[in-house]
């Protein structure tokens, strides 16, 4: 038990992230927005989790919530034991070091006043790494041939590099202070097919020699099965599935799973008519006004849904090889089945 | 099956140029497209960002951005046998309106954000069909309810703001078909959506297809919406098409090296653990694009004369396919190379 806990680098524990939505002229509270509403789930070391799930549906927000980005208004979160919402600013500092982040826009999250070595460098002197100036302006090097850029890059500025090589030095900036976790908040969502295979080579490879634990967020169904080791898809604020990525991408249980996968274009298929796929209607609700019981079943399929599924909302239960999934009606068919 | 009836063009480009002026110099951002598109066909017009794809469907609407961009003399877009190269406003106004309609990737900014979503659906009936008053509104909800808005009436009187980004884009359709287009250009109209509401929206667009016989140009960086949606695919490199056939031709059996190599990086469950393959270096830059082919300092297969002279797009022989590529035509690339 021991060993298996030593394993755990982030636990995940009912952690909560409500807004309070205001009205843009009196300012008068009108709702709650349940950004993302008690998900739990366990990040092991070295490990690459994937979180899916259509925009609006709490991934980046979970992310900003677990590296306290944002303050969380509930749950909890435990970095190698230690439990992140309760850390001071020094001992915040010092989590940063081990935890890192990369977005989406690097061009956004780059200062575009500094070169490139001059933005690792900063970092360096903040986190009080790799000793006097003439270090820093060594390690910042070493930072950018790890990524695959080069000592000529240094001097340049954000707007010199191309959106794919503005993506590498994002991640020697979170590599520079020699992270054990790394978010990838839809890191190659942005990029052409072509240097998207170049950054996630870059990103398999560093994990492979660094030892790196990625919690892998985007919407792109085919990159997260092709990165990551475990997948939790999300929904309206909550996780309704979670298993290995193999498993999960084969027999998914959970209806918006199964619809979430049958709605990726495949280059094998061709829709002809007759050839129908279980297709969702309407839009995700608001998470402002989330539907009572399950939060999926106004766009469920299911062919039984009952009144259950209009009470409550249902936990997410183990079903088997590691699998979990919030679903009623696949749990009474799994006993049905046993 | 698809097409039982023989071939008729309705759109036909040959040999379209088209320069942006920068400070930097002259971009030729589309450098000698042609292709046709028939009758209730859909080709898909494939390839990464800066290639060209939407510089084409500008140019086929005369939208370019002016002065800065232009249509260079010697090339040519017919529709139905017509010229437009060179037409008078008018004439383009017409075409724009009536014979085709285009609509593009983020609805939001094509919407007036201070006009009621169903006032704008009328005012384009109104422009179009000279529609008025109860009978307009009437046709308004009529197209609305076509394009699977739900609640059609309440959505008449809603702002652009209070919609999904997926009913927006169902405006878009909805008013791109109010003029009764025979060629529907669609400029990556489900990039900025999720997936759910892509599939949705991509039946929507075959169904309408179908019920019209609408012919559809779909510009798309994704080859899986190409594939699913397309009867034909043109695939597009540094301002050229550098592929083109049916659309499961060119997809499970691609002949140019720069297919081949897109195909090849896209992730998914055969990847899983492995490097994925790469295609080295970066798109080369419109200013200057490279001399002869255009791929070759990025091609895993290139030849000396590769990068001296450039191949012509030739159809594949014995198939409904062209390429743009010198191992295609080794022959004649060896007689090039003895004359130069």
């Amino acid at each position: 038990m021991s060993s298996r806990e030593a394993e755990v680098l982030l636990d995940v524990v009912d952690l909560s992230m409500h807004f309070s939505a205001r009205d843009g002229a009196t300012g008068r509270v009108r709702g709650l927005v349940k950004a993302v509403d008690g998900i739990s789930f366990r990040l092991r070391r070295g490990e690459t989790l994937g979180l899916v799930g259509e925009s609006g549906c709490g991934k980046s927000t979970t992310a900003r919530a677990l590296l306290r980005l944002l303050e969380p208004t509930g749950g909890r979160v435990l970095f190698d034991g230690v439990d992140v919402l309760s850390m001071d600013a020094r001992t915040l500092r010092a989590f940063r070091g081990r935890a890192q982040i990369v977005f989406q826009d690097p061009f956004g999250s780059l200062n575009p006043r500094l070169t490139a070595g001059g933005m690792l460098e900063e970092v360096l002197k903040v986190h009080d790494l790799a000793g006097d100036a003439a270090g820093r302006g060594r390690r910042a090097l070493e930072l950018l041939e790890m990524v695959g850029l080069s000592a000529e890059h240094a001097g340049r500025y954000p707007h010199e590099f191309s959106g794919g090589q503005r993506q590498r030095l994002g991640i020697a900036r979170a590599l520079s202070v020699e992270p054990e976790f790394i978010v990838l908040d839809e890191a190659v969502s942005a990029l052409d097919v072509s240097v998207q295979a170049q950054i996630l080579n870059l990103l398999s490879d560093l994990k492979a020699d660094l030892g790196l634990a990625y919690l892998f967020i985007a919407h792109d169904l085919a990159v997260v099965e092709h990165l990551c080791d475990r997948v939790a898809v999300m929904y309206l604020g909550k996780i309704v599935e979670f298993g290995p990525s193999e498993r999960l991408y084969q027999t998914p249980r959970h209806p918006y799973t199964k619809a979430l996968l049958a709605a990726v274009p495949a280059l094998a298929r061709k829709s002809e008519p007759g050839n129908e796929r279980t297709m969702l209607t309407g839009d995700p609700p608001s998470s402002m006004n989330p539907p009572s019981g399950c939060v999926f079943h106004p766009r469920c399929f299911h062919a039984k849904k009952d009144e259950e599924c209009f009470r409550d909302m249902p936990d997410l239960a183990e079903c088997g090889e590691g699998c979990f999934v919030a679903c009623i009606k696949e749990w009474s068919r799994r006993g049905g089945g046993a | 099956m698809k097409r039982a009836a023989p071939r008729e063009g309705l759109l036909e480009v040959r040999d379209l140029r088209t320069q942006f002026r920068t400070r930097a110099g002259a971009a030729r951002a589309v450098d000698g497209v042609g292709f046709r598109v028939d009758r209730g066909e859909t080709l898909g017009l494939v390839g990464e960002s800066g290639c060209g794809k939407t510089a084409t469907a500008l140019s086929l609407m005369a939208l370019l951005p002016g002065p800065a961009g232009e249509i260079l003399p010697g090339s040519s877009i017919r529709f139905e046998g017509e010229e437009l190269v060179g037409a008078d406003e008018a004439r383009l106004r017409r075409m724009r309106g009536n014979e085709v309609a285009m609509i593009f990737q983020e609805p939001m900014t094509s919407l007036n954000p201070v006009c009621s979503v169903g006032s704008q659906v009328v005012e384009a009936l109104h422009f179009h069909r000279g529609l008025k008053g109860r009978e307009a509104t009437a046709a308004a909800v009529e197209l609305f309810a076509e394009v699977r808005l739900p609640d059609p009436e309440i959505r008449f009187s809603e702002y652009p703001h209070q919609l999904s980004g997926g009913m927006r884009q169902r405006v878009m359709i909805a008013m791109a078909l109010s003029c009764e287009p025979r060629l529907l250009i669609a400029d990556e109209p489900t990039t900025a959506l999720d997936v759910t509401t892509q599939a949705q929206i991509l039946d929507l667009l075959s169904d309408l297809r179908r019920r019209r016989g609408m012919a559809v140009l779909l510009i798309s960086h994704d080859l899986g919406v190409v594939s699913e949606f397309c009867d034909r695919v043109a695939v597009m490199y540094a301002g050229q098409i550098v592929e083109e056939g049916s659309a499961e031709e060119v997809i499970h059996q691609p002949r140019h090296p720069y297919t081949q190599g897109l195909l090849a990086s896209l992730p998914g469950r055969n990847s899983r653990g492995e490097s994925l393959a790469v295609i080295p270096g970066v798109v080369p830059s419109p200013i200057r694009w490279p001399h002869g082919c255009r791929f070759h300092e990025r091609c895993a297969l290139v030849m000396d004369r590769c990068s001296r002279h450039p191949p012509d797009l030739r159809s594949v022989a014995g198939s409904d396919r062209s390429t743009r590529c010198w191992l295609e035509s080794p022959e004649s690339a060896t007689a090039e190379d003895t004359r130069a």
